[in-house]
Formats: C-alpha cells, structure tokens, sequence
C-alpha cells in the first residue's frame, strides 16, 4: 500500500471491524469485512448495510444563478431542480464523453455535489474555471457514509426521525446526535437508503451507532460494486468514460426535456444527434449462460462470429446467483432475448443481451 | 505421506507416481468467495509453469499454475457443482488434479510445511 494513500474520517472503524484494507483511487478503503463480500451484498439487499463513502468529493457551489451556470457543464435541467431535491447528471466534453458523474442537490442557499474519488482531481478545477462568479469549495473536513437495503429507514431513522419522511432523492440538513449532517435518500445500491454526511469528529461515533442497529452491517467496496452492477448503475472509468456518450450509455433518462431541445452544455451536437437518430452502439445488460463470469475488457460477438462490443462491468451477482456483465454491443444487437457469444479465456460461451437491472430498484419514490 | 508446497500456494501430496494437486487454505482465504472453477480434462498433459486453470471469485479470475510436470488422470467433479467447496475444505475434499508425475525430481525443488509457512508469515 502505497505511503501516499490518504485515510478517511472512518479508517480507524474499518480496521477495528477487522476491514481489509486496498488503494482505492488513492484512498485507503475496505474491499470487505470479516462478513465476506457476498454476506455484504445479501445483508445490504435483505437488511442494511453501511458503506464509507468518504473519498467521494464533496463540494459546495454557491453564487448567485450557480444552477444556470451548471447547467453549462451538464446536459440535465438544475434551474427548475426544487430546494431539498437532488439530481443526477455528468460533466460532458466538447466530444459528447462523459468527464465524470455526481449528483447535484439544490440545498436552498447553495448547490451541494458530490463527485467520484478517482475524478475530483478533474472536476474541481473543472468548475472553478467555467463557473464565472460561483465559489466553488471542496469540503475536507465531513465523512461520508452510505447506509443502504430496507432496513434503512429504520437504522436511519432512531437517530433522525426527519430521515423517515424523506423520498427518494430528497436531502435535508438534520441534526443527528447533536451533529449537523447533510441526510440525502439515495444511494448506488439499487435499495433504499441513505447517505449522509458527518462532521469528521462525529463520523465514527454516529456510524457505531447505525451499526449497533440489530439490521446493520458495514460493507466494504466489493459489496458497493456487485450491488451496483446487479441494480445496472454505471461505475465511471468502466462503463462510461470520455469516450462514451450519454445515449450510448443509456443515460438519455437523466437529460430533461428542455435540455435535450436547447442543448447548451459541452458535446451537445453529437448527444442531440443520436437521441434524434440512434447511437451507434448501447450499454445493455449482458447473462452469461453458465456460471463463469465474464470480467470487463471481455469480447462480445455475434452467433456469426462478428465482433459486437465488449463488456465493460462483469462478476458474480449475489442476488442473481449467477454471472452477470453490462457492455457495449453496436446498434441491431441491443434487443433484450438477442443471443450473443463471449469470448472468454479464447472460449466461446454463450450469453444473452438483458434489459437492466438485473435485480429491481427498490426506491421509495 | 509428505505434502509439498509451491510459492503459488498449490499443495501436492504423492502416492506412487500419481500426485494429488490443490491449493492452501491460505490461497483460499486470499481468494475470497470462489464462484467458479476452470479446470483441464483427464488426459491433458502439461509443464510446470503452465495455466492448468482459472479460479473464480466474487473479486477476480486468478490462475492455477502448474508446480510439476505431469497429464491430468482427474478434475475433481465436486468443484463444477460445488465451487465454494474450495473455501471450505482446500486441502482435503477440494482438490483440484490428482495427475500423473513425468518428472518427479521437480518435488524436490518445492517447500515443505515449514518453508511454505515461513513463506506467507
């Protein structure tokens, strides 16, 4: 491990949990607990599960129109967002990629954001420079914990009762054990849940009670991953990057009418075109037929032999109990049902395109 | 009956000419949750070094390789139906290969229990 990695608010937690700890995007994290990953995942889909999600960025964006002048960096409508409502979205390039993904809350008198540890180098600066008269402030001194499954409300909800009355995407400052927290109803596990975020101080102390909640487990970045495949949520750096646009990630969704009509944000042009004509190639949901599981960088051709696209996201899925994958296939192969070979270790195994998620999303909306 | 032990984390016992191959407990503990098991079939013959198959994990693929020379007489069955049988029993139900040695000299160049121990600490 490398002496440069940085340690969140929680790293003495992780390691008193028995955490076993690996770099992750420069951050010291735990990739799972004594529990295992699959314990984890299934306590996080039948109970709750708590999650560090620290070495996230958190930013706040304050000025006057700062949600007019966002909108210039991304494709989804933040002017028209209510006050106590969050949003997701990307910073998209001249090219139409996407630089990064985050989730933007409209907290009244300021935007609150928070963006993905491997991209806050970028999207920092990112702001500063484009949003002429907004402060942009990168906050060091919160935690952020994530605390995730359906029993959420109910670990959630002994320490902040207000946390009860939240829906899905919805974000309020409460006071939780005498600490001022920031308590939002998402999350990117497929399940109901929270993330909050703690003054640094107060970080250990508040999660050690959600964790001594009898439905309450920690887990690792292990876990975070196999749920967030099974709920079909993209992980930047592998199945959305630079190259790969909103449409070709089937993202279109997080584009709001008005902005898909004025365009107004970075790569505009090439977006516009392909939700009017099609983009040449989809991120779908892709189930091996056997049980191996077919890994990102995974060759994905058609039953003639032509290459189609590649897996981006692949393992095993706990809930599934079985293999499953997303990827990129080119348009005339993104149709659920449509049989396709993955070339894996040099052998053909067979799998079949799927309509995400593998597992249902279960929000309270 | 000696065990051997290879710096790939694969145990070897011998009797006669035919070797038992599996992996430690360590290797398994290092793995995490198995999902899967690629293994070759009876009659493949190969050389040490070679990939003699891929083990699965919730985490990632990782290779088996070959700590002999030597032809495959079995692929334990329990381990297509039952990959998670690698966790929970490596060094004894689990095994991977029982094969047939063509150069048995090489054992003298792998660890006994104590090297190996000292090994991963």
């Amino acid at each position: 491990m490398s002496e440069m990695s940085k340690r969140t608010p929680l790293y003495d937690l992780h390691v008193e949990l028995g955490g076993k700890m690996v770099d992750f995007a420069g951050w010291e994290m735990p990739v799972q607990y004594p529990m295992g990953i699959m314990g984890e995942h299934n306590q996080c889909r039948t109970k709750a599960a708590l999650f560090d999600v620290s070495h996230m960025g958190q930013v706040i964006l304050r000025g006057e129109n700062a949600a007019l002048k966002l909108e210039a960096l991304v494709p989804s409508a933040l002017t028209t967002l209510p006050e106590g409502k969050a949003r997701y979205t990307f910073f998209t390039n001249e090219d139409g990629g996407i630089m990064d993904d985050l989730i933007v809350s409209n907290a009244g008198d300021y935007l609150f954001a928070v963006v993905n540890a491997s991209m806050r180098h970028q999207d920092i600066p990112h702001m500063a420079d484009n949003l002429d008269g907004v402060e942009v402030t990168e906050i060091f001194d919160r935690a952020l914990v994530a605390v995730q499954g359906p029993k959420a409300e109910d670990v959630v909800g002994e320490l902040c009762p207000v946390a009860r009355d939240l829906k899905f995407m919805e974000t309020v400052v409460a006071d939780i054990m005498g600490a001022e927290c920031r308590v939002s109803r998402l999350g990117y596990t497929g399940e109901d849940g929270f993330e909050i975020s703690i003054p640094e101080d107060r970080a250990i102390e508040i999660s050690k009670v959600f964790l001594a909640h009898d439905d309450c487990e920690p887990a690792g970045l292990g876990a975070r991953d196999s749920l967030r495949l099974e709920a079909g949520l993209c992980l930047y750096g592998n199945d959305i990057d630079n190259d790969t646009s909103p449409i070709e990630a089937s993202l279109t969704w997080a584009i709001q009418k008005r902005r898909r009509e004025e365009g107004g944000f970075p790569g505009a042009a090439r977006i516009q075109r392909e939700i009017a004509e099609g983009a040449a190639r989809k991120l779908v949901g892709i189930k091996p037929d056997g049980r191996i599981p077919a890994r990102h960088g995974v060759e994905i051709q058609s039953l003639d032999g032509d290459t189609i696209g590649t897996v981006t996201s692949g393992g095993f899925g706990p809930t599934v109990g079985g293999p499953v994958a997303m990827g990129y296939v080119s348009a005339g192969h993104t149709s659920p049902g449509e049989k396709v070979n993955l070339i894996i270790r040099g052998k053909v195994q067979p799998a079949s395109v799927v309509a995400l998620p593998f597992v249902q999303q279960n929000y309270k909306r | 009956m000696t065990t051997y032990y290879s710096e790939d984390h694969e145990w070897i016992t011998v009797e006669g000419d035919i070797a038992t191959i599996g992996i430690t407990a360590h290797a398994a503990e290092q793995l995490g949750e198995i999902v899967f098991v690629e293994q070759k079939d009876a009659g493949d013959a190969f050389e040490k070094g070679d990939e003699i198959g891929v083990i699965e994990s919730v985490k990632a693929a990782s290779e088996i390789f070959a700590p002999v020379n030597g032809e495959v007489v079995e692929a334990n069955a329990l381990l297509a139906d039952t990959p998670s049988a690698l966790n929970d029993t490596p060094e004894s139900d689990a095994w991977i290969y029982k094969v047939k040695l063509s150069d048995a000299g090489q054992l003298e160049e792998l660890m006994d229990l104590d090297a190996y121990k000292a090994l991963i600490g």
